[in-house]
């Protein structure tokens, strides 16, 4: 390969310096920033950004952001580790088909489908109308934190199940054959195998369906009815409502920050370089 | 694999094949709220003028502010509300109208003149009107409605929608504690925001979005919304009524104005008046639903408007209601922790 | 009875992720401009969606920007990863390490900053900013789509197809293409998927009569999702299903055929 040179890559380098190093370091350097009056040139440096982000008030958000956004992932790759497995196990162009059906609900706009799934949830709606046959008396799903998980889980869900696929589909069935002929049981085989084997595709999973959920504020929003209020709300107030950038900077380099830290010990799980979205199909 | 970029491709060609030819009509950039014009009416404008106008639009005052201070672009006609206004020019971002240019200005009633925050109506121009209020299900309501305190009565737990922006339900609380609704003492706005914590385990959620379908399906018993909203709703249901509490409320005006930095202002004050003749008010009325200033227009109304109490504001209730000043930033810092609270606590 | 339960986990996954978009087709054919309760079938919608040149516009610029972000971003994310993956020297890990902000920082603030810089550039908003937007973020996506495939490729499988006689051209395109061809689509088709699906990003870097169908449904929240937009959801969907339909007879027929 030594006839391709590396220098191909540089206009790309450039083109991340200019749109995401330096966006970036704008927002680093806003968070430092106290009223800044970029016209009249008066910029104070600042801590108290940070400050103001340790107040209980804050910490609780973000708590509370991470508690939602762990029990999301779990839901999902608890539900996608099955269906990977399920979806390996049919014949080739049946696999493709599924992993297909399993895309298309996403080009249909985001918003459009959390609207329809508030539709869904209200007292009046279908699964409500469900529970109600059921037996259960008036349980409306909508506005309350199951939702806000819902909601994560619902979009977010296809971020898990391809890469759990793709690393399912990497191994090689001689190879659990061959267990099996060495006496392995059913059980021995899936936890000496075949989760080791998946481990990346598990892991990089996890990442793309915490990351956006531990972030998002659309869904909390919509289906949390302004109840129950994620961190991601809180930077989208600072900036779109309250005007105040610098605090909406400082708790977006906090989050960024807590992020980098999960991805760190992700690593150490998997002891290699993650590439959160490379495995993606 | 193949099939979804099979699926991609084929479904993008028409569009790519297609598109939209440039031309050299004059060109007006409209900022508007959501769903706040009748797009009958503009394509009519467009065609009288022969012009070609780019409708924009936005969710809240804040949205359309940071959008126009803070980007590059220009735009013709923005419709901000009456405190929104106030802080649009004192930044001196608006440009005077030329009331000659806008002889529709007659059929405005006076009443939604020379207010307050922008006096002599040196900047703007009436579009719409409303009032914040209660609607609610006659059905499942069994108590008048007359006073916020309805909103914390235990009997409708579950059943109370809120209105998801600071001012708005904040205002509410403070209303029914006997303050102003542009409160500044912190004293006041702290205990306007325990109340609201006191009846958020009561309240179903905060909301502007999804309150004409949970009424209409009686999801819930009330909301507090804007007038026009209410009046929506109940043009499509029965058993809907609204109400204006008696310890007063919020009363916007949302008007048009021609940023100082407008491409084309004399095209924007021929957009403007066009939209004053009672024949297209009145297709807009329709389409939206609040009040409007434009007294020709309303003559020409179906008759069932007149009845519509979210539509048809009385005197009275507008009176006992405030309008928005735009608070100082220290004060709105108040405003904001107060609400970041509200939001937290369980 | 193993089939059985397998069917009825496919059945009800795919109940799972259908199920809302089946209530947008549903509330497209009802006669009120509210999503309750049922008021009788109406076609209405689907007449107004045509006469309503914004909406129309919206899908137009959606479409446009998708398709040119999605291009754009697999070609140069494909040239770039090979370029990295040639990497020897200390670039490599910045390389990457920037290519995975991204992906790892949150939408809202790719947005925010992203229209400060074009604020700072004195760019206008539009088109281009939106495009560039989307490039940005889509670029990513298909470089660590590509990059493990080329990884994966043996170290001189490109000199030793030259060696073999092959062209350079055929060397890339009969050799080293098909190789990594996989990893291409998946990256192309992810970044169209994003592209289509945003929201956040575009809403910052969106401007001037240019918006695409999120920002226009956004906007309408405040007075109701019109059930136009209901109505072009469902057209969409439609289009997608009959196509894929379609593709899946011909290919069964092709199976069929080789059998």
């Amino acid at each position: 390969m030594k006839s391709f040179k590396e220098y191909i890559a540089y206009p790309y380098g450039l083109w991340m310096l200019i749109f995401i190093a330096v966006p970036l370091l704008v927002v680093i350097w806003f968070s430092f920033l106290s009223n800044p009056d970029f016209k009249a040139g008066i910029y104070t440096f600042t801590l108290e950004n940070y400050q103001q982000f340790m107040d209980p008030v804050y910490l609780e958000l973000l708590y509370r952001s991470f508690l939602y956004a762990v029990i999301a992932t779990l839901i999902c790759f608890l539900i996608a580790y099955p269906l990977g497995n399920l979806i390996v196990s049919l014949p080739g162009h049946r696999q493709n088909m599924m992993i297909v059906l399993m895309i298309i609900p996403m080009w249909v706009n985001f918003l459009l489908r959390t609207y329809a799934w508030m539709v869904l949830l209200s007292g009046s709606g279908l699964i409500s109308q469900f529970f109600r046959l059921l037996g259960f008396r008036d349980v409306s799903l909508l506005y309350t934190q199951s939702a806000v998980i819902l909601g994560m889980v619902y979009n977010f869900f296809p971020y898990m199940l391809l890469p759990i696929y793709t690393s399912l589909k990497k191994i090689d069935p001689d190879l659990l054959r061959a267990a099996t002929d060495l006496g392995a049981n059913h059980f021995q085989m899936f936890l000496k195998i075949k989760i080791p084997l998946s481990l990346p595709g598990i892991v990089s999973g996890c990442m793309m369906v915490f990351m956006p959920a531990v972030s998002t504020f659309v869904i909390s929003n919509l289906l949390g009815g302004g109840k129950y209020m994620l961190i991601g709300n809180l930077i989208e107030q600072q900036f779109l409502t309250l005007n105040n950038w610098n605090f909406g900077s400082a708790i977006s380099m906090v989050l960024m920050t807590i992020i980098f830290l999960v991805l760190g010990i992700a690593r150490l799980i998997t002891g290699k370089e993650l590439d959160t979205g490379g495995q993606l199909l | 694999m193949k099939k979804i970029v099979l699926i991609f491709v084929l479904l993008c060609l028409p569009f790519l094949a297609g598109g939209c030819g440039s031309d050299d009509r004059a060109e007006l950039t409209v900022y508007n709220w959501g769903d706040y014009m009748d797009p009958e009416v503009i394509a009519q404008f467009e065609e009288e003028y022969n012009c070609r106008v780019n409708y924009e639009t936005f969710t809240s005052n804040e949205d359309m502010y940071v959008k126009v201070k803070n980007s590059s672009d220009t735009y013709d006609v923005l419709v901000p509300s009456d405190y929104m206004i106030e802080r649009l020019i004192q930044e001196e971002m608006l440009r005077p109208i030329t009331k000659d240019n806008i002889p529709n200005l007659a059929n405005i009633d006076a009443s939604a003149q020379n207010l307050a925050f922008d006096p002599g109506n040196q900047y703007s121009v009436p579009y719409f009107y409303g009032v914040l209020g209660i609607v609610y299900n006659t059905a499942q309501v069994t108590d008048p409605v007359d006073s916020w305190n309805l909103l914390w009565n235990d009997k409708y737990a579950s059943k109370i929608l809120m209105y998801d922006s600071i001012r708005d339900s904040m205002g509410v609380s403070l209303k029914r504690l006997g303050f102003s609704m542009n409160e500044t003492s912190e004293a006041n706005i702290n205990a306007a925001r325990d109340a609201l914590i006191a009846q958020k385990p009561l309240v179903m959620a905060y909301v502007t979005d999804n309150v004409k379908s949970l009424m209409a399906s009686g999801d819930a018993a009330m909301a507090v919304v804007y007038s026009g909203d209410a009046a929506i709703i109940m043009s499509e249901t029965d058993s809907l009524d609204f109400a204006v509490p008696k310890e007063g409320s919020n009363a916007f005006y949302d008007n048009f104005v021609i940023p100082k930095n407008a491409k084309n202002p004399e095209l924007a004050e021929q957009f403007i008046n066009f939209m004053l003749t009672p024949e297209i008010a009145a297709k807009n009325i329709e389409y939206v639903g609040y009040s409007s200033p434009n007294a020709p227009a309303l003559a020409l109304l179906d008759a069932s408007w007149s009845e519509n109490a979210g539509f048809n504001i009385s005197k009275e209730d507008l009176a006992r209601s405030e309008i928005f000043k735009d608070l100082p930033n220290d004060v709105m810092e108040i405003y904001n922790r107060a609400w970041t609270e509200i939001n937290v606590s369980k | 009875m193993r089939k059985f339960f397998k069917n009825l986990a496919f059945g009800l996954i795919l109940l799972f992720l259908y199920a809302p978009i089946l209530v947008l087709i549903i509330y497209s054919f009802n006669d009120s401009k509210i999503m309750g309760p049922w008021a009788g079938f109406t076609l209405k919608w689907y007449v107004m969606l045509f006469q309503d040149r914004y909406i129309l516009q919206a899908l137009y610029y959606t479409l446009i920007i998708a398709v040119v972000a999605t291009t754009v971003s697999t070609l140069v994310g494909t040239v770039s990863a090979l370029g990295i993956y040639r990497m020897r020297s200390k670039l490599k890990r910045p390389y990457l390490l920037l290519n995975n902000i991204p992906v790892l920082v949150p939408d809202i603030v790719m947005g925010i900053t992203l229209m400060s810089l074009f604020i700072f550039i004195g760019m206008k908003m539009g088109l281009t900013t939106i495009i560039i937007a989307h490039i940005t973020f889509c670029i990513p996506y298909v470089i660590l789509a590509v990059l493990p495939r080329f990884n994966r490729l043996p170290e001189n499988i490109f000199e030793a197809a030259l060696d073999l006689g092959a062209t350079p051209r055929q060397a890339f395109w009969k050799v080293l293409f098909p190789e990594i061809l996989p990893g291409v689509t998946s990256g192309a088709l992810i970044a169209f998927t994003l592209s289509i699906d945003d929201f956040v990003i575009s809403f910052f870097t969106a401007g001037n009569g240019v918006s695409n169908l999120s920002i226009t449904i956004y906007s309408m929240a405040k007075a109701g999702i019109n059930p136009k937009i209901n109505a072009l959801s469902t057209i969409m969907f439609g289009c997608i299903m009959v196509l894929l339909v379609l593709i899946n007879i011909r290919s069964e027929k092709g199976i069929k055929n080789i059998q």
